[in-house]
């Protein structure tokens, strides 16, 4: 990219790709905020007509809004918090030298390839069933009361299999980035007097900030649209526990067929996904300047 | 104190066995230096000592006590890896406090160690700075200043300078000779740099796949090499091997003599043709082909002007010599 011919072809060799690249995101973008300004219901054609904000009041006070919103938060961070700390664990084990490491290594990544409602259905018919259930039958074992899971603690079982998901893609960049330490660093420390925990404390966890950063921007994109776990599972109930942004906006476009309220709350889930991304940036974006 | 003795230390890995059977007695404020071919063990050897390693067999020693299964951390050495190794999180100041750090040293009393010495080596501007953003040499000073802060009873190096251009490779040496001076500490050093070894040492151990070959001061091993290995690593350029009639006519098998030991005289006995001639300034490099002898290095003064193709004549100095047996052993004069 030196001279200013190579320069002027890079970007008019880039142009189709960005112009591209830009429709693809303003179109939708522009057309829902278009209906998210109409009233607009399927179930009463022809009586489109502009109604300025009056979607957006509908959709804030609409009372599952609230729960709707700190259910996607705990969402976010729950499932934030069991992987990057289950997979910095695992990825230390796995990272040790042990006889199978290969065999083990596939079997941890393995649930990634499980399509999302399909995981979520093994877990609520043959693990969390309160009848059927692997859980239920362990506990009638132990002599304890099968839990109903997704009726006692909806959001908490919606967390467990979103982050079962998760975790092998935290743990497989993780894995990577702890291969990357120098094993003379280690042994540096070691002769410096640091045991397995201080070495763990001060040289792996500094070492995988950078990699912790990568995992937690781009969970948090995917995670803000967690959708298939909820209504295979709980679909959203009981009441509104297990009810999300995505979910939310998914009742009430397509369940109560009112486009405009719907766009509107896409263009809420929007912003609250920029205002969580810029507050990310904010917080650990430095940890990825080199 | 930092008197380190191994006996018959033996290491495997995953039953190739690596080093074995070295039997070793380093001294108080020795500079010991393990010099050998690259894979004859010598870094292996310096972890085994640090306790990087667990030996398979044999005993190491440090001030008389059994450290052989001593963790690291409690054998009070200290290592400079060719890495570096330095922290790249932590600041210079951080990385050579970490060892004091761990220790749980107030942090008044590490601040004044760091200080002091950083000021020993140079390094005072940059305490603040973070390794990324230092030089090879500074870098390796930080390296060095991580190790002389806990006072080990012996310094460890492996090839520090290995990753420092020529010019730095030789004021580090003398920083670390210097250093060497004025600690009186135990340092065993491990290069396979020649210069650096016959420079530093007091004491080189040849080391050659996994066993000793010969321990001697500098000079021992250059005048009087205890076998052919020996006699052709130590020493640049190479010492000159001839075997057959040569040899024989000496009563030896294989007869050996060093290029600067050779020189151009017009009755000399071998008579030859100049192949390769490097033309260094102060020293000129032939390579003269030599009738019924093959090929021989010679080092001949500056001022020499022979070029390819020209016909020399060459004689040994005499009682420079070196005769060798069949097995490779040196036969005595
Ligand atoms: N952890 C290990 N597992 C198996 N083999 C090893 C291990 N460490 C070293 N070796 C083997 O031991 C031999 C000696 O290695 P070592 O690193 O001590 O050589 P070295 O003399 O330091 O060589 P160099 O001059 O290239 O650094 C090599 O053949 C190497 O392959
Ligand atoms: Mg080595």
């Amino acid at each position: 990219m030196a001279t200013q011919a190579s320069r002027t072809a890079s970007r008019l060799m880039l142009s189709p790709a960005v112009v591209l690249l830009f429709l693809w995101m303003i179109v939708p973008l522009g057309m829902t905020i278009y209906f998210s300004l109409l009233r607009f219901n399927l179930l009463m054609p022809g009586t489109e007509e502009f109604t300025g904000f009056e979607n957006y009041f509908y959709f804030f006070t609409d009372p599952a809004f609230w729960p709707a919103l700190v259910n996607t938060l705990t969402l976010v961070l729950g499932v934030l918090v069991i992987t990057v700390v289950g997979g910095v664990a695992l990825a230390v084990l796995l990272d040790q030298p042990v006889w199978g490491q290969g065999i083990v290594r596939i079997l941890v990544i393995a649930p990634f390839f499980v399509m999302p409602s399909v995981s979520a259905l093994v877990w609520k018919n043959m693990l969390m069933n309160p009848v059927n259930g692997l859980f239920a039958a362990i506990a009638r074992g132990l002599g304890l009361e099968p839990i109903d899971f997704f009726a006692e603690a909806p959001l908490a079982s919606i967390i467990v299999i979103v982050a079962w998901q998760w975790l092998p893609f935290a743990t497989l960049i993780l894995l990577t980035a702890l291969q990357s330490l120098d094993r003379e660093q280690m042994d540096a420390a070691e002769m410096d007097g640091a045991g397995p925990i201080r070495r763990f404390v001060h040289l792996t966890v500094p070492h995988l900030t950078r990699a912790i950063t990568v995992v937690v921007l781009i969970q948090t994109i995917f995670l803000l649209s967690v959708f298939a776990e909820i209504l295979v599972t709980t679909n959203g109930g009981p009441g509104t526990a297990s009810t999300t942004l995505t979910f939310l906006v998914y009742m009430q476009s397509m369940l109560q067929f009112d486009v405009g309220l719907g766009s509107a709350g896409g263009i809420v889930a929007v912003i609250l996904a920029n205002i969580v991304a810029i507050f990310l940036m904010r917080m650990i974006g430095k940890n990825l300047e080199a | 104190m930092g008197e380190i003795v191994l006996s018959d230390v033996r290491k495997s890995f995953g039953g190739v066995s690596i080093i074995q059977g070295i039997d070793l007695t380093i001294k108080d404020g020795e500079f010991v230096v393990f010099v050998g071919p690259s894979g004859c063990g010598k870094s292996t050897l310096l972890r085994l000592i640090a306790g990087l390693e667990d030996t398979t067999d044999g005993i190491i020693a440090i001030d008389g006590r059994d450290a052989t299964r001593l963790p690291p951390a409690r054998r009070g050495l200290a290592m400079v890896f060719q890495s570096y190794a330095l922290y790249p999180h932590m600041s210079v100041r951080k990385n050579i406090a970490f060892p004091l750090r761990m220790a749980g040293m107030p942090a008044a009393e590490q601040d004044r160690k760091v200080e002091a010495a950083a000021k020993v080596l140079n390094l005072t501007p940059y305490l603040d700075r973070r390794p990324s953003q230092l030089s090879g040499g500074q870098r390796q000073r930080v390296a060095i200043g991580r190790a002389i802060v806990r006072e080990p009873s012996a310094f460890l190096f492996d090839e520090p300078l290995s990753n420092l251009d020529a010019a730095l490779r030789v004021s580090m040496r003398q920083e670390i000779s210097e250093l060497h001076q004025s600690l009186k500490t135990t340092m065993i050093y491990v290069t396979h740099d020649q210069v650096e070894a016959m420079t530093m040492a007091d004491k080189i151990v040849v080391l050659n796949a996994g066993r000793i070959e010969q321990v001697g001061s500098p000079l021992e091993l250059y005048k009087t090499p205890a076998n052919l290995f020996v006699a052709g690593f130590i020493g640049s350029p190479k010492m000159n091997f001839i075997e057959g009639a040569e040899a024989a006519k000496h009563g030896a098998h294989t007869l050996g003599v060093r290029p600067e030991h050779i020189a151009i005289a017009a009755d000399g006995p071998w008579k030859g043709v100049v192949g390769i001639s490097e033309h260094l300034g102060s020293d000129t490099f032939l390579k003269v082909q030599v009738d019924g002898m093959g090929p021989l290095t010679v080092r001949a003064g500056g001022e020499v002007e022979l070029h390819y193709g020209d016909a020399v004549s060459l004689a040994a100095q005499p009682g420079k010599l070196h005769r060798f047996d069949a097995a490779g052993h040196t036969l005595s004069a």
